[in-house]
């Protein structure tokens, strides 16, 4: 019946991310911001925390546990609370494993899936988003092409996270109109890795412009085999994850804000004790809620087996803006401070602005 | 565990309230909406066996009490979700008509006052009338002239003489005022202060039957929408009642303690998603009224393009639709943990504030898409508007309920943060 508080289990795990966020991805979040680039360690201990073994089937190497998008989606809140380029770094495989985990064929679980229960990190991504001022998901501008046997691929791609170092590649294109998605191994001819993306935020995630120049592949590549993959249903998880990943940083922002707000003291008191401060931190502490209350209805509809596209929609449409609203406030309410680089708010807008961008870009 | 399911009673209760907006509510909006001040006879007459019902399972119980048969007992453990009903049942009935909804016969919120309140020999005494006879009604009469938003500024009086109390003042915009004490064998719950330099603590609340001498209607508002609710002005002038008509403890607690103030405001914490509900199906009929007039014209409404190939009125629709979904999960999740007997104070302000500020907006933003068929009275798209701008203003304005949930997450009093 209607109930709002995550199980036990949910709640260690969201406690065991949060000390992993607040203790190390907090601690580098600046550090790696400004070089770039997240250091080994770091992803080798987030590697370490098991998030994506824990659903792949014991029969792949995995712990078995039912695949749940809404316990993702609160492990995601926490990571992305911590910091968004990092918990995205970490994370890439996912963009690779679980649409494998959800639509593909036992031959192509058999054999990608163990490769993700090792004990380190395997780089693998997808590739999704076009260098196109106007970008849709579903009527994308990289074509595969059916030849006989085989898949021909051909276009640009943009934002391929560590496409540099991927095993392997899952790559979404246009075939007759509809989205699908195709496996490329690392060092497949006619893959090209690009110059790397140098965006107003997530500059700790190395992500890379990719071209597709007459890729071949076997048509066992298609994710799902010869049917296909149901793409409506992994898009509403990916905006799912987003819209996860917006309440992570749009929380960060806030509370940051407020602790701000209380200490900062102008004409004789803490600028918190002024409405016009006070009251953008209860509209940023509502939308927030309201944020996570959307993505966790969809996410639940998911794990049910549920058609969630509207409610997915709905909730990626939210993140957008509420991510940036609320992280803008937050910048407003550090004045002068919001604005240099040491403090994390400018940051967190500059990261933000990125969760409309990121279409396709986070899944868990 | 995170469970979005609502429980089967409560979807069954919505279809049979469904049929009650769409049999006596929405044939009568525009009637009601221009006839100010007529009382809506048919929903009236439909909503009076059921009150009646829930009602006198009520004064049952406190019979029981009484005779010693039962003890004040925490949940049985069955699972009971009164608060959760109540929002779906506000939400249904005020899509059929927000201004109809309000004439709800039955003692209401003086009903929800006496009952958390009252002793057992109380709720009998006050409540019975409501479990038989002819529809009557109950109102809470808080608000004054001089004390809106601030309540604990409230200077109407109650003076104990022998074994009475002597009421006198003047209450503003109470709903249901007239219908309680005019129009039938109703009651009023007075909000009165024994002791104006006590400030809250001095504030309590007093039960004024219907055909007390010393208590008039003075005013029967004219109102920009909820027209068909009866919003009333009443006097007390050496208004008698016996001195057991005051709800709880007549002392006046010490300054720092005010419980008594705190127990009543703590209602608000329930009426508030209550509103919000309220105010969420107004929205919910503008949003669906606006989206079958666009499909007419072939224009519907996706939930896959990017923002780049949606046209405005799309993008508006589906902002309509992403605002109402937020504020409707907040209200349920207030909702909810009142009936986890949670304190929900934050969460029941986070829902108003959202819905109140929804509906303005869904429902201006309907009329303007629906263009000049919008403005005409001929649909009751401009009405909903109208019924929709009080959601943000009573039961607490947007601004003080903001005020509240800053106060809230900053952990300050209304000392620090004013």
């Amino acid at each position: 019946m209607l109930s709002f508080t995550p199980s036990e289990e949910q709640q260690m795990l969201i406690d065991t991310l949060h000390k992993f966020a607040d203790t190390e991805m907090r601690a580098k979040a600046h550090e790696c911001d400004e070089a770039g680039e997240v250091p080994q360690s770091l992803v080798d201990t987030g590697w370490e925390m098991g998030l994506i073994p824990a659903s792949i089937p014991e029969e792949y190497g995995g712990f078995g546990e039912e695949y749940s998008i809404l316990t993702g989606v609160l492990a995601l809140e926490e990571l992305a609370w911590g910091d968004l380029s990092i918990a995205l770094h970490i994370l890439t495989p996912s963009l690779f494993a679980t649409p494998v985990l959800l639509e593909g064929t036992d031959a192509q679980k058999q054999e990608y899936l163990p490769r993700f229960c090792e004990e380190s990190f395997y780089p693998a991504t997808a590739a999704f988003v076009e260098p196109l001022f106007q970008f849709d998901p579903y009527t994308m501008k990289t074509t595969a092409t059916r030849d006989g046997d085989m898949y021909v691929l051909n276009g640009e791609k943009a934002y391929v996270p560590l496409a540099d170092r991927a095993e392997a590649m899952l790559v979404y294109a246009n075939e007759n109109g509809s989205t699908q998605a195709f496996i490329v191994p690392r060092n497949t001819q006619g893959v090209t890795i690009g110059q790397r993306e140098k965006l107003m935020g997530l500059r700790a995630l190395p992500m890379y412009r990719v071209t597709f120049d007459q890729v071949t592949i076997p048509a066992a590549n298609k994710l799902g085999g010869e049917a296909g993959a149901d793409f409506h249903r992994l898009l509403a998880y990916m905006r799912v994850a987003t819209a996860a990943a917006a309440v992570g940083v749009a929380r960060a922002s806030f509370e940051y804000a407020r602790d701000y707000a209380k200490e900062r003291v102008q004409f004789g008191e803490p600028i918190a004790h002024r409405q016009s401060i006070a009251f953008m931190l209860a509209e940023m502490a509502i939308d927030i809620d309201g944020l996570r209350l959307m993505t966790w209805e969809a996410a639940w509809k998911l794990d049910r087996g549920e058609d969630a596209t509207r409610e997915a929609y709905l909730a990626k449409l939210t993140a957008d803006d509420v991510a940036v609203e609320v992280t803008d406030r937050g910048v407003q309410i550090l004045g002068g401070y919001g604005y240099i680089r040491e403090y994390p708010v400018e940051r967190w807008l500059r990261n933000g602005r990125g969760i409309a961008t990121l279409e396709g870009l986070v899944l868990i | 565990m995170i469970d979005f399911t609502i429980p089967e009673d409560i979807q069954q209760q919505r279809k049979l309230f469904e049929l009650v907006a769409k049999d006596v509510m929405r044939p009568y909006s525009r009637y009601y909406d221009e006839h100010e001040h007529e009382i809506p006879w048919e929903y009236v007459n439909r909503m009076w066996p059921v009150m009646k019902m829930e009602w006198a399972r009520r004064v049952m119980k406190a019979q029981q009490e009484l005779a010693g048969e039962r003890k004040e007992k925490k949940s049985s453990g069955k699972k009971y979700h009164f608060n959760l009903q109540l929002v779906f049942m506000v939400e249904m009935l005020s899509w059929g008509d927000a201004g109809i909804y309000l004439c709800t016969p039955g003692p209401a919120l003086a009903g929800f006052a006496i009952d958390a309140a009252g002793t057992p020999e109380q709720k009998v005494r006050f409540l019975k009338r409501f479990a038989e006879g002819d529809p009557k009604w109950g109102a809470m009469a808080i608000t004054e002239p001089g004390a809106g938003s601030d309540v604990s500024s409230i200077s109407t009086t109650a003076v104990r003489d022998g074994d009475e109390w002597v009421i006198n003042g003047e209450k503003i915009f109470i709903t249901n005022g007239w219908l309680s004490l005019e129009a039938s064998d109703g009651l009023v719950v007075v909000w009165a202060t024994v002791d104006k330099s006590a400030g809250r603590a001095g504030i309590k609340s007093f039960v004024v039957p219907a055909g007390t001498p010393g208590v008039k209607v003075t005013k029967r508002e004219y109102k920009l929408g909820i027209r068909a609710s009866d919003t009333a002005a009443l006097v007390f002038e050496d208004c008698r009642i016996p001195a057991d008509n005051i709800l709880g403890n007549p002392e006046v607690e010490k300054r720092d303690k005010k419980a008594g103030f705190k127990a009543a405001m703590v209602t608000f914490d329930t009426s508030r998603p209550v509103v919000a509900a309220s105010a969420l199906g107004i929205g919910r009929a503008a949003i669906e009224f606006v989206k079958e007039k666009l499909a007419e014209q072939g224009i519907d409404i996706p939930y896959n393009l990017p923002k780049h190939k949606l046209t405005a009125v799309q993008r508006d629709v589906l902002q309509m639709e992403a605002m109402h979904k937020m504020a409707w999960l907040l209200t349920l999740r207030a909702a909810a943990m009142s009936d986890e007997r949670l304190p929900n104070a934050l969460e029941a302000s986070m829902a108003k504030v959202k819905a109140g500020k929804a509906v303005t907006w869904i429902t201006q933003k309907a009329v303007e898409i629906l263009g000049p068929l919008g403005y005409s009275t001929e649909y009751l798209a401009e009405k909903w508007m109208r019924d929709a701008k009080i959601n943000d203003i009573f039961e607490g304005t947007g601004q003080i309920n903001t005020l509240i949930v800053a106060r809230r997450i900053l952990g300050y009093s209304s000392r620090e943060l004013k």
